[in-house]
């Protein structure tokens, strides 16, 4: 898709976010967080289980848009990470064209896990050629 | 412990870094982006780029090869525990791909407080340059949270 108009929708189903995938993105990334990757470490300050890096949400939502136009169309993108992503969850990225004006098409951002629970929440400017 | 407003406007050291194909293709693998325009060069170039584009949010993974990353908040007596990646702005300028030598350079922007200082914000852009070209600005918000408070 390269023709992006007010009320469009894309989505993007991630896969299961299983140990592997964190142990891949904290080496891809470089950030190293004990937190993604360490269950003994996270233990250890009283957190339950590793969970998911949010810039590996945003990386998706990312995707989402680079799926939908050429990277170099992106003019802006940004999150507020809202809620931590456990493990084994598999999150949905959604983005809605909320308005096209000006050659520049307006994107709500969110990803969002099964139950409902909204992880990122974001906007994007995109040019429209 | 609140944070002195004097450190806005400070700026860190710049340094500069590359990306490699190889940690790209990695990269790629790792968020399941199997557009062959971020893996294969030559379908890089048959969409017109000139090597292996850096995806949007590579960047933000390369300003973490800064060698001095931790002294900032180390500087501020901010135990890294107590932090949370709070939010994360890209504004693009121009493409950047592999094999660039990009240079990264700090500022920070803001810091304030929520919550009667329970949650203290220190917003820092990060300029990020190829020679003298502008490739992107990367805004981060970083959230302390005071563990005495709200007790």
């Amino acid at each position: 898709m390269t023709t992006l108009t007010q009320g469009d929708r894309l989505t993007l189903e991630c896969p299961r976010i299983t140990r592997t995938a964190l142990a891949l993105y904290a080496g891809a990334s470089g950030d190293h967080n004990p937190v993604h990757i360490d269950l003994d470490a996270c233990r250890a300050v009283g957190i339950d289980d590793v969970f998911a890096h949010g810039m590996l949400s945003m990386a998706y939502l990312g995707r989402l848009l680079t799926d939908a136009v050429p990277q170099e169309r992106i003019a802006s993108y940004e999150v507020r990470f809202t809620s931590i992503t456990p493990v084994n969850s598999t999150p949905t990225c959604t983005g809605t064209v909320t308005r096209v004006e000006d050659g520049l098409a307006h994107l709500d951002l969110i990803v969002s896990l099964p139950d409902g629970t909204v992880t990122l929440r974001g906007s994007a400017v995109l040019t429209t050629d | 412990m609140p944070i002195d407003p004097a450190v806005i406007g400070t700026r860190t050291p710049a340094f500069s870094t590359v990306a490699e194909r190889g940690r790209l293709r990695f990269f790629a693998d790792a968020t399941g982006q199997h557009d062959p325009v971020y893996s294969d060069v030559a379908a890089a170039e048959a969409a017109g780029h000139r090597d292996l584009p850096i995806p949007p949010t590579f960047l933000f993974c390369l300003e973490m090869d800064d060698p001095d990353r931790g002294s900032f908040l180390t500087g501020l007596g901010i135990d890294v525990r107590t932090i949370l990646h709070g939010g994360q702005r890209f504004d693009f300028h121009a493409q950047a791909y592999a094999g660039d030598t990009l240079t990264f350079t700090t500022e920070v922007k803001d810091v304030y407080a929520k919550k009667g200082g329970a949650l203290e914000f220190i917003v820092r852009a990060t300029h990020v340059t190829r020679g003298d070209t502008p490739i992107a600005t990367l805004t981060s918000t970083i959230v302390v949270r005071d563990p005495k408070a709200g007790q």
